[in-house]
């Protein structure tokens, strides 16, 4: 899924500065899940906001609510009584969140209270790793299930380069060589002569480097 | 939980000439609360300015309610848990600790002294220690002066 | 000829290659190229230049090759797949070739995170493999990546970089098989210092016939100090310093010659083995003691190909 972190509470407060009226909006799907966005943060933000506004002398209003996800505009559109009594909203949604909100209202200023970090998954509890990079050509079923794209630090198709070290990669001993991990797996699952055949250059155009991408179901789309 | 501690804050000793604290101390059922209750029967004397509050587990603990405490106007705040590996819940004191941890640094952030709020350990049987803590918190407290936010003020 | 080098005639004719390495500066002085080019004049078959090595901003590998060439020493171009994208790396092998650069290097290269920009957007359009293929193409069938034709290939002698002691160990001689059919002509390897475990390596090359269809280059790094050997063990990927050598460093009165020792040694046991066709010195910010090396291991004086 999608994670995020809260920004700095300094940059926030910054962002922020000037504005009396504050809907802190949350986002009930990704953010929520990863602990950085949900209901529970709106409320912690939220008290920070008004602690600050005491203490500095700038009073400010706080109002707070969360949708169920800001990527909807049916949910979105809920949000329009708390945006009307706002002088600005701070999402707490991920990067799609904000920007949706932001479009849907132009009238007022819409900030991002997250940084949005990466598509992965929860190793443990509230450890999040990147696995995905929306390359828009997965070939997770040619390395074992393990993504090069994602996981080698140089997105090498015919990996892995000569800093392989221990099966960990070149550019942080606790990062793990995903060459190593896709050879052994191959290794195990007998597919290796894969991995002698020459893979030809990948197609970045569509892994994010042709332009902002769309996605089309032709058949469900109605005039 | 958070609507406890406004209302214990609100409940607070009158302010005299010197500053009294109002310190909000929420405390573990199975340790803390405990000691608590023996430091009573044992007629323990110590300083009234904490109101306990008492949780389940210290790891029930929400960054929300250390940050409601502050916001509504509570000079300091106790998180008071099992002694390290004893937690009847196996780590719920772990995670206070964090969580305490976590709260001091967003306060700092927004200009509250961290110390206002702070982690404390013992066990059931420590009476004296827990009237050493509330002692300790209090002073120290008192030491930091009213809470930048003055006394406490409705929502 | 696929190129037409010195180098390339050398290896060809079966004879024992010396090549070193020539690092640009850190600045744009082209005088630091022209001082070590007149160090190693007449010592070596080619110099490599190398290309921000470790994600360090350099003087650039093409301006530097062409100062060499200008300075009469052959020059092998290093380029990694780091900084450029197909466009531009296929740019400057045609630019190379038309400037008389005849050898080039091909790498995937350090991580950015590791040298001095660790904030800059890594480019890796490509791997090594990808470029030896793409380099191939060009040269042997005038196409482009694309499959567009041209009607002036560049004339280029392939290099690939190879790690004997690379992981996972049971692929090292896939991996080198993958650069030989992608089109590598020569290969360089990283700085040797325990001859036995490159041997090892060697066997299990040959045993695939690799040693003939490519033409193999072992390294070596002379060690200047025993800091060096530390820097060398610790920082430098793909290399170990053996104790037996960093206790012959601590031991020595005149480290420095104990260091070109041990290189000219490591260097006679090389030519010992069945496959190894030359040698490349690497002596880090130490070019001025490559003639020595070079000379006291035997190799003076360098064919005329």
């Amino acid at each position: 899924m999608i994670v995020g972190e809260r920004k700095p509470v300094a940059e926030i407060l910054e962002m922020t500065k000037g504005y009396d009226r504050i809907f802190v909006a949350g986002c009930g799907t990704c953010v929520t899940v990863c602990l950085a966005g949900g209901e529970k943060e709106v409320s912690v933000l939220s008290s920070l906001l008004r602690i600050s506004g005491k203490k500095t002398g700038h009073k400010v209003k706080v109002v707070e609510g969360t949708i169920e996800r800001q990527c909807e505009r049916e949910w979105v559109g809920e949000m329009k009584d708390k945006v009307k009594d706002a002088d600005a909203v701070l999402s707490m949604a991920c990067g799609i969140g904000v920007q949706l909100v932001a479009e849907m209202y132009p009238e007022k200023p819409v900030f991002p209270a997250l940084n949005t970090t990466l598509m992965g998954f929860p190793t443990k509890h509230a450890v999040w790793l990147e696995n995905c990079r929306a390359c828009g050509d997965c070939m997770l079923h040619l390395t074992g299930g393990i993504c090069p794209i994602t996981r080698c630090a140089k997105q090498m198709l015919n990996g892995p380069c000569g800093g392989s070290l221990n099966g960990k990669c070149e550019i942080d001993s606790e990062i793990d060589c995903a060459w190593a991990l896709i050879y052994e797996k191959l290794k195990a699952t007998n597919r290796l002569d894969w991995m002698s055949k020459i893979q030809p250059p990948k197609r970045w155009d569509i892994a994010g480097h042709g332009g902002p991408r769309k996605t089309v179901k032709e058949e469900e789309v109605v005039p | 939980m958070a609507a406890e501690a406004v209302a214990a804050v609100k409940k607070g000793t009158e302010a005299d000439a010197s500053f009294q604290p109002r310190i909000v101390a929420f405390c573990c059922n199975f340790c803390a609360y405990a000691a608590a209750d023996l430091a009573g029967s044992m007629r323990l004397d110590y300083p009234p300015n904490a109101r306990v509050i008492r949780l389940p587990c210290s790891g029930k603990i929400e960054i929300l309610y250390l940050l409601r405490a502050i916001e509504d106007g509570a000079d300091g705040v106790m998180v008071m848990g099992c002694l390290d590996g004893d937690c009847h819940f196996m780590n719920g004191n772990f995670r206070a600790k964090k969580r305490v941890a976590a709260a001091k640094k967003l306060l700092e952030a927004v200009g509250i002294e961290p110390e206002r709020v702070e982690m404390y350990n013992l066990s059931s049987a420590m009476a004296s220690k827990f009237a050493e803590m509330i002692s300790d918190m209090t002073e120290k407290v008192r030491r930091l002066g009213p809470s930048p936010l003055g006394k406490g003020v409705a929502r | 000829m696929k190129a037409g080098s010195n180098l390339e005639k050398i290896l060809e004719k079966g004879q024992f290659a010396v090549t070193c390495e020539c690092g640009p500066p850190k600045s744009a002085n082209g005088d630091v190229i022209r001082q070590k080019a007149k160090m190693i004049k007449g010592k070596v078959d080619a110099a490599n230049i190398t290309d921000n090595q470790a994600a360090i901003v350099k003087l650039s590998s093409f301006a530097a090759a062409t100062i060499l060439l200008k300075e009469g020493i052959e020059p092998v171009m290093q380029i990694t797949a780091r900084d450029r994208n197909r466009i531009a790396i296929q740019s400057d092998l045609l630019g190379a070739s038309a400037v008389g650069i005849r050898n080039v290097l091909l790498l995937t290269g350090d991580h950015q995170k590791l040298g001095n920009h660790p904030e800059a957007k890594g480019v890796f359009d490509l791997d090594s493999i990808q470029m030896i293929d793409m380099a191939r193409r060009m040269r042997d069938e005038r196409r482009f990546q694309n499959g567009e034709v041209m009607d002036v290939p560049p004339k280029l002698f392939i290099g690939a970089a190879e790690n004997p002691l690379a992981e996972p160990a049971e692929y090292r001689v896939p991996r080198l098989e993958k650069k030989v059919v992608a089109g590598a002509d020569f290969v360089q390897t990283q700085g040797v210092f325990d001859v036995e475990r490159f041997e090892k390596w060697m066997a299990a090359v040959r045993s695939q016939g690799l040693h003939k269809k490519v033409h193999i280059i072992a390294g070596v790094v002379p060690l200047k100090s025993l800091g060096t050997a530390k820097f060398v063990n610790d920082k430098v990927l793909g290399m170990t310093v053996p104790d037996s050598l960093f206790e012959r460093m601590k031991k020595a009165s005149d480290a420095k010659a104990e260091g070109v020792k041990i290189a000219v040694e490591t260097i006679e046991a090389l030519r010992k083995i069945e496959g190894v066709q030359g040698v490349h010195i690497m002596a880090i910010e130490w070019e001025e003691k490559v003639p020595e090396i070079v000379e006291k291991a035997g190799l003076l004086p360098r064919p005329v190909a």
